[in-house]
């Protein structure tokens, strides 16, 4: 209830928040501020997701499910944009890490917060929020297959795409990246790279320190649970007064611990749908920028070795090699302003993003914690109240 | 003051108080014996028939100067029977009487038997050879009062004995008597009817019919006369301990109900019931206390109160009196609990005193004043105990006790009489007319009463504080300050501290096991020894658990203080107050014992005794039965639920740590943070989950402290619960033992007998009677004890509630007060998480 009307109302990364700075007629037909993953059906080892979507025509929705896959096959083709100039500088919204669900251990380890739960919802947001960003974005909202994994009966990504193109390259200049680490042509680039470093390494921890908190909040609601069912136990029929009344006070206990229970659950799920979930995104797109930044290095070190290799080029060869620099020149630079006004947006979206967190966090707490103190005094007020004799003054 | 006459009294003339008890056994050996040889017909199954008259008898001599009731035990007496029935009386008299006595000044009889306490000897035997003295000449006859006093050295004790045993009955009987024609003619003139016309009925079956006067004659005062309530409380104590003992217990009352008036039949039984229960019990409890105080160290004379020796004794009744009149006052049920049961123990200890000053104060009313009606008598009832708490402390306390009930018009309007005085008026009322819901408010009544003990032990307050390490390296120990605030007259001062070290503890507990348990009582116990926290902080590791290993003992013991002063009984024990009270203390030695594991292994072994003996002793109740049952369940479950809490703290634990961690990331997020406004933003959200952490700890200590510790506590209350139970089937075995001894004795007895050696048959009759007293004391001990783990089982569960009930609400006070505290952090954060652009 919460989250549905969190989501409508400000959904993490909405577009209103990341549009960039052209203006392009949006090729797609849906609004991309609607798009919302549902639920997540559970058939055996395969999740399916309901992804609906208000039609920008008017009145109407799309619903498709759509499973894993099917996401994954719309990032490969993001990533694989022909037409798009410069797309190596685009910081790709990230999708969330596969859900496995054979090993829940495992399941906390790879998805971190949006596993928390025993339901699919905080992950279901999470790739709500990642077609949001795809279809907010003003280069990738332009993809024909955007529109089709949105409004298309049938799924898309049943056939294998070539994978990992990215991660591929990633893997083979590995040993570039130390070297053209510490220098760059370009300060901006520099300073966020080093920016990016740390804040990853950091919104990492935090994330993950995070969810060790959500976590603890998840057992002492289980072990509250668990007093109290206990405490039912103790329950004995008996004519005894005496038995009787201490049955009646483990039955007010456990009444107690249920409702401490409850407080603790809301108090967990609060955690993960706001700051949870915000922290998440942060964490993963400071990968994204990451990659992306990589990219661009990788480009400039294309470059350098393309400048090189025209240097040192014998004249036969010289036009040819100097051919390949200005194209990995023209490739560089390109990327490189792509890169620079995908920052500066991801910077504002970031924050803007983050702050929605807080805000939305520090609202929920009071809500939760307001409610709970409501419920403990009216307790507390029964426990009083009905008590034979004077309060044993304490 | 005849009591403080009395008390004086006893210690010139030891020794001739000893050969009249010599002589008094001797008539009831005597007695014992004729009833073994001729009169198989009394002996309706076995040894107890002996103890089956007693009852009975008491009854019927207390009965014998009120006319009306004299006369059929005269027919009776004068039917064949009468030779074997008048030395039945004897010894009936004797032995009730001395048990009364005994028992309350000192000891229960079987001490008194086989191990005169030095000290007391005197008093002891003063008190229960002059009650034989003047019992069997009561006995006898009238006449012999002559005889009794020529015996008697001191003529006014043996006056006052006298005086005990002829005006004590004529009293109340005459009370009785007095009250019932006024009150409600037609109704308890027939009760009496019944009552004089069974005997003769009856007699011919034996000594049943020999107990129904004095039974019956429970039951119709008890619903007739609004003093009924103290006249069975009276009897009971020289009546039920026997007649119980006769094994079959049932009969008399069996024997009364189907003779009497049927409206009646259920009630008679119940209020004498309660009043046995209760107040008997507590006077016995107590005058466990008085022995366990005499035979602490002459040391306390000089040290401690002397309050403290005379109290319990119930000799110093004038000092009592005094305390109980300032008691009185701040209305602390304790004291004048305690005063009614160490004056009880008291007045009983002088029988001739309480009593006889009941006889020489209520003349005035009874015997002057011929039409009495209830009110009088209550009124004249009252005014003895008020008497009594002015400074007559001789004043049967028992009485006093019993008739608290029934004082109408009480001059003191203190809380207590306020509550009886209530009851008396309906009980009364209801007397009157159908007297069926006499038992109701009876026990209603005593379960107010009841309450306003326990609300009233709120008067001693103690704080252990200041826990400090002493000395170094293993050799180090824990001292604690521990303070008491209290109003109580008994002790010195309002507020006085002492240091304790952890040993201390143990030790009082030691000592209070060891006089308290065996009667039945649950004592609390101290937390255990852990050797694992102790190393850690005699290692001098000062990191968070050592410390809170410290505080949760502090607390513990705190806890265990305030049980143990909560305890009306064990709140008298002199070790008590000098570890209160005193500056210092001898070193408590032998505690080890004690320590974790050890002391687990102990509790264990005792459960282990009481379930191997409940399948040997075919229980007779199946409360208890029931009862233990459900103790052994709540062991299991509070087990179970401590678990439960405890990883719930463990959680909350680890949520206060990872809460640390998390913000100590958000710190770090925060400064490497571009956006001013965020990281702002950030830096402050570490400061609230730093203030978050610390909430999240408090919880933790919070639920420790509510849950885990109090139920940690109650396993070893449990525990001690059990242990009561298994003092009370120790007392069941060592009747039992006694029991079939005597049947041993008996056969062998019988062997000489046909045998035809009389030289031996001698030492055979000897034998058969100890063991006779021996059974008769140890089905004395075992009711005893036996109503003493019913009334401190009740006490347990009361406390229990309140306990639980207290710790909730300190606990939902915690967390409502945690919830205000994060509504307070969340609002001073929201400003900031909104100002972030």
């Amino acid at each position: 209830m919460m989250e549905e009307e969190e989501a409508e109302e400000s959904p993490p990364l909405s577009p209103s928040v990341i549009e960039g700075t052209e203006e392009v007629t949006p090729p797609l037909s849906v609004s991309p501020s609607t798009i919302r993953v549902t639920e997540a059906a559970q058939d055996g080892e395969l999740l399916t997701f309901i992804i609906v979507s208000q039609k920008l025509s008017g009145t109407g929705e799309y619903h498709v499910d759509r499973t894993y896959e099917d996401f994954d096959w719309l990032q490969q083709h993001l990533f694989s944009l022909e037409d798009v100039p410069g797309i190596q500088g685009i910081i790709f919204p990230p999708l969330p890490a596969r859900a496995q669900q054979n090993a829940p251990v495992k399941l906390v380890r790879q998805l971190g917060l949006l596993a928390t739960g025993e339901t699919w919802t905080p992950y279901c947001r999470a790739l709500g929020a990642y077609l949001q960003q795809v279809a907010g974005h003003s280069l990738l909202s332009r993809t024909q297959h955007l529109e089709t994994f949105l409004t298309s009966p049938e799924p898309p990504g049943r056939q294998k795409v070539k994978k990992g193109l990215f991660n591929r390259l990633s893997q083979a200049v590995e040993g570039i990246r130390k070297d053209s680490h510490t220098k760059d042509v370009d300060d901006f680039f520099r300073t966020e790279r080093e920016h990016n470093l740390s804040l990853t390494g950091l919104s990492r921890a935090a994330a993950e320190r995070f969810l060790e908190v959500v976590q603890t909040e998840q057992k002492i609601a289980v072990a509250c649970g668990h007093f109290a069912a206990s405490l039912q136990l103790c329950v004995e029929a008996g004519d005894d007064p005496g038995q009787e009344t201490f049955s009646k006070m483990c039955v007010k206990i456990s009444e107690i611990m249920e409702s401490m229970k409850k407080n603790v659950q809301k108090v967990a799920e609060n955690d993960v749908t706001t700051l949870g979930l915000g922290l998440d995104l942060e964490c993963r797109y400071q990968e994204a920028e990451k990659e992306m930044l990589f990219r661009r290095t990788c480009k400039l070190v294309e470059l350098e070795t393309a400048s090189r290799n025209a240097e040192r080029a014998k004249p036969l060869k010289k036009a040819a090699m100097d051919e390949i620099k200005k194209a990995a020149e023209k490739d560089f630079e390109q990327v490189s302003v792509v890169a620079k006004q995908e920052v500066a947006r991801f910077q504002r979206a970031r924050v803007a993003v983050l702050r929605q967190a807080l805000v939305r966090w520090c609202e929920l707490q009071i809500l939760t914690a307001t409610s709970s103190a409501e419920q403990w005094d009216q307790q507390l007020l029964a426990f009083r109240g009905p008590a034979r004799g004077p309060e044993p003054s304490s | 003051m005849a009591t403080s006459s009395e008390r004086t009294s006893p210690p010139p003339f030891p020794d001739s108080e000893d050969q009249d008890l010599a002589e008094c056994e001797g008539v009831g050996d005597r007695v014992s014996d004729e009833d073994g040889d001729g009169d198989d017909l009394f002996l309706s199954a076995s040894g107890p028939t002996m103890s089956d008259m007693d009852p009975a008898l008491p009854t019927t001599i207390t009965n014998a100067p009120s006319e009306v009731l004299f006369e059929p035990p005269l027919d009776l007496m004068s039917s064949p029977i009468l030779e074997t029935e008048t030395k039945p009386a004897a010894a009936a008299v004797v032995k009730p009487l001395v048990e009364a006595v005994v028992e309350t000044v000192a000891e229960p009889v079987a001490e008194l038997v086989e191990e005169p306490l030095d000290e007391f000897d005197d008093l002891v035997d003063l008190s229960s050879d002059v009650p034989s003295v003047q019992a069997t000449s009561a006995a006898a006859a009238e006449s012999p009062l002559v005889e009794v006093e020529a015996e008697t050295p001191s003529e006014e004790a043996c006056e006052d004995f006298v005086d005990l045993s002829g005006s004590d009955s004529d009293s109340s009987q005459e009370e009785t008597l007095l009250e019932v024609p006024a009150d409600s003619a037609a109704a308890s003139s027939d009760p009496q009817d019944v009552s004089t016309a069974l005997p003769p009925g009856d007699v011919a079956t034996g000594s049943a019919a020999h107990e129904q006067p004095g039974a019956l004659l429970e039951v119709d005062i008890g619903q007739a006369s609004a003093n009924g309530e103290k006249q069975p409380l009276s009897e009971d104590l020289f009546f039920d301990p026997l007649a119980n003992l006769a094994d079959a217990g049932p009969p008399p009352t069996a024997a009364v109900k189907q003779p009497a008036p049927p409206p009646q039949q259920q009630q008679p039984q119940q209020p004498p019931l309660d009043l046995f229960e209760d107040d008997p019990n507590d006077l016995f409890g107590e005058s466990r206390h008085a022995k366990s105080a005499k035979q602490q160290p002459s040391s306390l004379f000089g040290e401690v109160d002397e309050d403290i020796f005379g109290e319990p004794l119930g000799a110093p009744a004038a000092k009592k009196a005094g305390n109980m009149a300032s008691r009185e006052q701040r209305e602390t049920t304790v004291g004048t609990k305690t005063s009614g049961l160490g004056g009880g123990g008291a007045g009983f200890g002088d029988v001739g005193g309480p009593l006889n000053n009941n006889y020489e104060k209520e003349p005035a009313d009874i015997f002057s004043e011929e039409a009495v009606t209830i009110a009088p008598t209550a009124a004249a009832a009252s005014s003895s105990r008020t008497n009594g708490v002015h400074g007559a402390a001789e004043e049967g306390d028992i009485f006093a006790e019993a008739t608290v009930e029934l004082s109408l018009d009480s001059p003191r309007a203190d809380r207590k009489k306020n509550t009886t005085a209530a009851k008396p008026s309906t009980s009364a009322t209801t007397l009157s007319s159908a007297a069926t819901d006499l038992s109701k408010t009876h026990s209603a009544s005593l379960e107010e009463l009841e309450e306003e003990e326990q609300e009233d032990n709120f008067d001693v307050n103690i704080s252990v504080t200041n826990p400090e390490k002493i000395g170094d390296g293993m050799n180090a120990y824990m001292a604690y300050k521990v303070s008491t605030q209290t109003t109580l007259a008994m002790f010195r001062t309002k507020t006085f501290t002492v240091r304790r070290r952890f040993s201390d503890f143990l030790g009082l507990y030691e000592k209070l096991t060891e006089k308290h348990a065996p009667n039945g009582f649950i004592v609390p116990p101290p937390p255990e020894k852990s050797i694992m926290g102790m190393t850690k902080v005699k290692v001098g590791k000062e990191d968070s658990s050592s410390g809170e290993f410290v505080e949760r003992r502090r607390a513990a013991l705190e806890r265990y203080l305030q049980r143990v002063v909560c305890h009306p009984s064990l709140l008298q024990d002199p070790d008590v107050r000098e570890f209160l009270e005193k500056e210092e203390l001898p070193r408590a030695v032998g505690t080890q014992a004690l320590s974790g594991a050890g002391f687990l292994k102990m509790l264990n072994k005792a459960t282990d005794a009481v379930s191997k003996m409940t399948i040997k002793m075919n229980e007779s109740d199946v409360w208890f039965e029931e009862k233990l049952q459900e103790v052994e369940a709540a062991d299991q479950q509070f087990r179970k639920l401590h678990g439960m809490v405890e990883s719930l703290v463990v959680h909350r634990k680890e949520l206060s740590l990872n809460t640390a961690c998390f913000s100590k990331s958000v710190a770090m997020l925060g400064s490497s943070e571009d956006n001013t406004a965020l990281s702002r933003a950030l830096s402050q959200l570490a400061e609230v989950e730093d203030k978050m952490e610390q909430l999240h700890q408090e919880q933790a200590s919070c639920d420790s402290f509510s849950f885990a510790e109090l139920i940690a506590d109650y396993i070893r209350l449990l525990g001690s619960v059990r242990g009561s139970f298994d003092h009370r089937m120790k007392a069941w075995q060592r009747w039992q033992d006694a029991q079939t001894m005597l049947q041993k004795k008996r056969e062998s007895e019988a062997k000489l007998l046909w045998a035809n050696k009389p030289d031996k048959l001698q030492q055979a009759k000897d034998d058969i009677a100890e063991w006779e007293a021996k059974v008769t004391q140890y089905e004395g001990d075992f009711d005893r004890v036996s109503s003493t783990v019913r009334k401190e089982v009740v006490r347990f569960e009361k406390e229990k509630v309140k306990n639980f009930k207290r710790q909730i609400i300190k606990y939902l006070e915690t967390q409502l007060k945690a919830q205000q505290q994060l509504i307070k952090y969340w609002d001073a954060f929201l400003p900031e998480a909104k100002a972030i652009a």
